[in-house]
């Protein structure tokens, strides 16, 4: 067993601590290339992460840079600088301790740079614009210690894959560097273990104790869910209640939107005043900093939140967490529900709203895989090749470089271990040159291979723009917002589609307030406060998080098995009801609803494949009932129906779910379709065919750019085999476009389809006529439409 | 062909799918703001690289516009070429194909802002064309203002031009749409951009407000040219 320093044993006796045995065995295995701990919020793991730093630079002997912390948000990187230097002050330990992020200022970089600190805390992008330095081999000389927090969420995203190409250049700057990696629960820790090593150096797992079962249960309130929609209203004064009878009392929402109309809600039921905030992405920075202060200080009786708060910073005092809405995911409601009592060994207590009936079914569904210590996710694919591109600019930024090298260095990251030299190359060219069947750009391209076989930037100066550009975070186009006048407050963003359908004197909601707006200047939304009118929704399309595949396989067991005792009377009725009047879904099969409705003939698929698959699935079918002539309109998916309505009846659903058919389908729809240009889009700006960025201010007339749909369907037409529509493609399987589900949603049911034609709406489908976010079809329907709007619109206008 | 037909001063007009104008009157094709070229400068001026097909996309459908019409006569009304640069830099390809559609024609390049000068395909080159009663010109000019050719000078005379690249937005029942669209008044007539490369301004931005009369339709392209009042 490995010791610390005497001053640090004198240290934990003053406080009364001791070491729990998963922080010594960190200690102990401190020497080892790659560990991995999974630990419960609270249960000492940063500490954890640090000691053995802390333990090797007591002597103070070590110049430079010692070890580098990274984990997803700013905000963690501040909050563990000032959680660590209590114990590195109180020991007197000689030990310098920085952050860097996006918020660090220039003169505080440029120091960084020169003289960089023992410890420093930073992001994966921060990360990777330092490493684009031609100076980053000084910087990083006698790297010793990484230390990765919160890997678990950061595996989930392009984040995550960026920062461990960038760990890999790490690793070739400083070859004794060992890793460290910090998760909480996760289904399968090896998978994250295999991430995080060089490849394949081996990555033990340390496991500290999970602490007792959580105390979960569901919200029961008097008045019934509504049929519909994701606010969760009605529970507003049993929640009230909750927070009043406990200290602290985080509320998750699964959409921004949600949270803000929810926390408008409760102000307005807030009778007592208690002191409650709201925090999510889209709120101005200041906003976000004075709840997390607030909430710190401990002057806040409950916090309504969105993922935001998903990760890291340790509020202390909460002893309630409630969920509004299906928990959609199980690992992560185990992950939200450890937000709360982040005293080790202390049972961490929630309660589970669900929004609507549906959702009673779905939050029963996720008690049980809670109790059963069944977590879901599902399983990483190769690392993607769009943030690869991006390394090799970053690559290209810092110096020339071999191409053998840097792909030897690429295929140490876990994620890229598979990636074979051909396709490593093909991203190379694709810098280079674009990666264009017909080349076009040789004179002008931006790598070019020098006579020692060194490949390095064409022009210096670009490296500027590629540095402007580093990140894999995209978002929808957002707009500020600000209140009107000189020096207006900044109050957050919203979505540029949103913006758009404005006029002035429409309000929305925004961090919890109604505002009015005014006008759109120079690209910020201008409103003023405004309380006396009904709101509209601010939109954000976020991430929507689909139902995950275990979750909604115990759904249909739940159906199956006709074991209802867990649900409440009001939702048992209606299942029965559902079971009377039609079928209950199947897992294998796929029942489809026919029924008119305001005239119009109406369809409801049941794949319980997931938000996103069930999208991709309305944009298939509406295609292939386009090519049979039954002019859809528009459809709406949930994370377990497809609802498609247009201006002729389905009679026989079978053609349109033949297996060969959708796959060919699939392939042909790739072609003119939004999704799949939203993502191609993310992939073109991630990989650097668009930039977001550019030196000088943003340009002022809009005509002058043009959109990303217009090169996707020319790289289409003239460069089928174009490397980012390869990446677009494989993207396609999941994230947005989830095909992958579609497939296994094929599988199981095999072509066996129940069609029920109803004479009214069927119970389960009846909700979904209620929900929001219809999409409309851009067939010959559209065209019917749009010339009979445009001659009434006419004709109201007097003309013609 | 799909057509929405119109008059302005007493010219049948035809506005294309495309964006392309059509008067069989005078046997006259009008398009604008082709933009050629567009994706080489960005590459030379050190932006991204973008798919180097723009100019066989935006000629492939100026091909098909000629023979659907048999125009003897056309008008590209400025912006034809991202720089005079890029109209120097086409591909040898490209180049040829665009002699070859402009040699058995009367081809006209009005001059846009982006290149003012004349370029070498063949056709003539103009600051603006008059060919009675419309005055074909690459930047409308604002009412009021010296007098001299605008729209209204001698009452007569309607304008065509094209430059700020208009786009419109219509709400249907459940759903929106935005294409690039002609805008249309009394006495003036604003193309939208032809080119593959090429973003839109909306109707409702200031100056397209400015410069049309009420009332004004927008002409949206699209499979089945359609006419709107136009958004503001």
């Amino acid at each position: 067993m490995s010791t610390l320093p005497p001053s640090f044993d004198d240290w934990f006796s003053r406080r009364g601590w001791s070491l729990h045995p998963h922080q010594q065995e960190l200690l102990d295995r401190a020497a080892e290339p790659a560990l991995l701990l999974i630990a419960p919020t609270g249960g000492g793991k940063t500490l954890a992460g640090f000691l053995p730093t802390l333990a090797e630079l007591a002597d103070g002997a070590h110049k430079g840079i010692h070890t580098l912390y990274v984990s997803p948000l700013k905000a963690l990187a501040a909050d563990i600088k000032r959680n660590l230097r209590t114990p590195v002050d109180e020991m007197g330990l000689p030990i310098r301790i920085e952050d860097r992020t996006g918020d660090t200022s220039a003169t505080a970089r440029k120091r960084q740079r020169a003289d960089p600190p023992h410890i420093l805390l930073t992001t994966p992008e921060s990360l990777a614009l330092l490493t684009s330095y031609e100076d980053a081999p000084r910087i990083f000389a006698g790297l010793s210690r990484v230390i990765v927090d919160e890997i678990h969420a950061l595996a989930e995203s392009k984040r995550g894959d960026q920062l461990m190409l960038a760990l890999s250049r790490l690793q070739a700057l400083a070859p004794e560097m060992r890793r460290v990696g910090l998760s909480a629960t996760v289904e399968d820790p090896a998978a994250i273990a295999a991430y995080l090593a060089r490849n394949p150096d081996p990555c033990a797992i340390v496991h500290a104790d999970p602490g007792p079962d959580p105390d979960i249960a569901m919200l029961t309130t008097d008045e019934r869910p509504p049929w519909s929609g994701g606010g969760g209203k009605y529970a507003i004064p049993a929640v009230l209640e909750q927070v009043r009878k406990h200290r602290t009392t985080l509320i998750f929402h699964n959409t921004r939107a949600q949270a803000e109309i929810f926390f408008h809600n409760l102000w307005l039921a807030n009778d007592d005043d208690l002191p409650i905030g709201i925090h999510h992405g889209s709120l101005a920075r200041e906003q976000r900093e004075r709840v997390e202060a607030a909430m710190v200080a401990g002057d806040l009786r409950a916090i309504v939140a969105t993922g935001s708060l998903d990760l890291g910073i340790d509020w202390g005092d909460v002893d309630l967490v409630i969920q509004v809405g299906a928990p959609k995911n199980v690992k992560r409601l185990v992950q939200r529900i450890g937000r709360a009592n982040h005293r080790y060994n202390a049972p961490s207590k929630a309660l589970l709203v669900p929004a609507n009936r549906f959702e009673v079914v779905e939050c029963v569904a996720a008690l049980q895989a809670v109790k059963a210590r069944d977590l879901d996710g599902d399983p990483r694919g190769p690392g993607p090749r769009d943030v690869l591109c991006q390394h090799i600019a970053i690559r290209a930024c810092a110096g020339p470089f071999d191409a053998g090298e840097l792909y030897a260095e690429v295929t140490s990251a876990g994620a890229y271990a598979g990636l074979t030299r051909e396709a490593f190359d093909d991203c190379l060219n694709f810098v280079a040159t674009g990666g264009y069947a017909l080349r076009a750009y040789d004179r002008y391209q931006r790598l070019q291979q020098r006579p020692d076989g060194l490949w390095q930037l064409r022009d210096p100066r670009r490296a500027r723009q590629i540095r402007m550009n580093i990140g894999t975070i995209i978002d929808t186009d957002m707009l500020k917002v600000r209140l009107r006048g000189r020096g207006g407050k900044p109050l957050g963003e919203v979505e540029e589609g949103f913006a758009a359908t404005l006029t002035a004197g429409d309000t929305f909601l925004i961090g919890g307030r109604v505002v009015r707006y005014e006008t759109l200047r120079e690209m910020v939304v201008e409103v003023s406060p405004r309380a006396d009118k009904e709101p509209r929704i601010a939109t954000y399309m976020g991430t929507k998080f689909a139902t995950s595949t275990q979750l909604s396989h115990r759904i249909l067991e739940m159906f199956r098995s006709r074991d209802w005792a867990g649900l409440p009377a009001h939702t048992r009725d209606w299942l029965e009801l559902q079971a009377r009047v039609s079928h209950l879904p199947e897992a294998d099969r796929i029942l489809v609803e026919s029924f008119t409705h305001d005239g119009r003939p109406h369809s409801c698929i049941y794949g319980f494949a997931g938000r996103n698959a069930m999208q991709t699935l309305g944009l298939l079918l509406t295609q292939r009932m386009e090519e049979m002539g039954l002019h859809p309109l528009g459809f709406v998916a949930t994370d377990y129906a497809t609802l498609i309505w247009g201006l002729e009846p389905l009679t026989d659903p079978a053609p349109l779910f033949a297996q060969g058919d959708l796959r060919a389908a699939f392939e042909d729809w790739l072609a003119g379709n939004a999704v799949m240009k939203r993502t191609f889009k993310s992939s073109a700006i991630i990989a650097g065919l668009i930039e977001r960025n550019t030196p000088g201010a943003r340009a002022t007339g809009r005509q002058a750019t043009f959109s990303s749909d217009i090169l996707y369907d020319t790289l289409r037409r003239y460069d089928p085999d174009h490397l980012l529509l390869d990446i677009t493609r494989e993207e396609a399987l999941r994230g947005l476009v989830d095909f992958g589900r579609i497939e296994e949603l094929l599988a199981r049911t095999h072509g066996r389809i129940d069609h029920v034609q109803a004479e009214r709406v069927t119970p389960l489908a009846a909700p979904m006529l209620l929900e929001m976010g219809r999409v409309p079809v851009m067939g010959a329907a559209r065209e019917r439409l749009l010339a009979e709007e445009a001659a009434i619109l006419l004709a109201t206008a007097g003309l013609e | 062909m799909n057509f929405f037909a119109f008059q302005l001063a007493g010219a049948a007009l035809r506005a294309l799918p495309s964006g392309g104008l059509w008067w069989p009157g005078a046997d006259l094709l009008c398009v604008s703001d082709l933009h050629l070229g567009k994706a080489e400068r960005m590459a030379r001026r050190g932006g991204p690289m973008l798919p180097p097909y723009e100019v066989r996309d935006t000629l492939g459908r100026l091909e098909q516009d000629l023979a659907a019409t048999g125009a003897g006569t056309v008008i590209c009304l400025g912006d034809s070429f991202d720089d005079l640069d890029a109209a120097h830099a086409l591909p040898p390809a490209e180049r040829a194909w665009l002699e070859r559609l402009v040699a058995p024609r009367r081809w006209i390049w009005a001059e846009g802002n982006h290149d003012p000068d004349p370029v070498p395909f063949g056709g003539s080159h103009a600051a603006e064309v008059l060919r009675a009663p419309l005055v074909f010109r690459h930047i409308a000019r604002p009412p009021g203002g010296d007098g001299a050719g605008t729209p209204d000078s001698g009452g007569a005379l309607a304008e065509v031009s094209g430059h700020y690249h208009p786009k419109a937005r219509v709400n249907l029942r459940s759903q929106r749409i935005t294409r690039p669209c002609f805008l249309l008044d009394r006495k003036r007539l604003i193309l939208p951009a032809y080119g593959t490369y090429t973003g839109g301004l909306f109707s409702h931005a200031a100056p397209l407000s400015a410069l049309m009369d009420d009332p004004a339709v927008a002409i949206l392209c699209g499979p089945a040219p359609c006419a709107v009042p136009m958004p503001r």
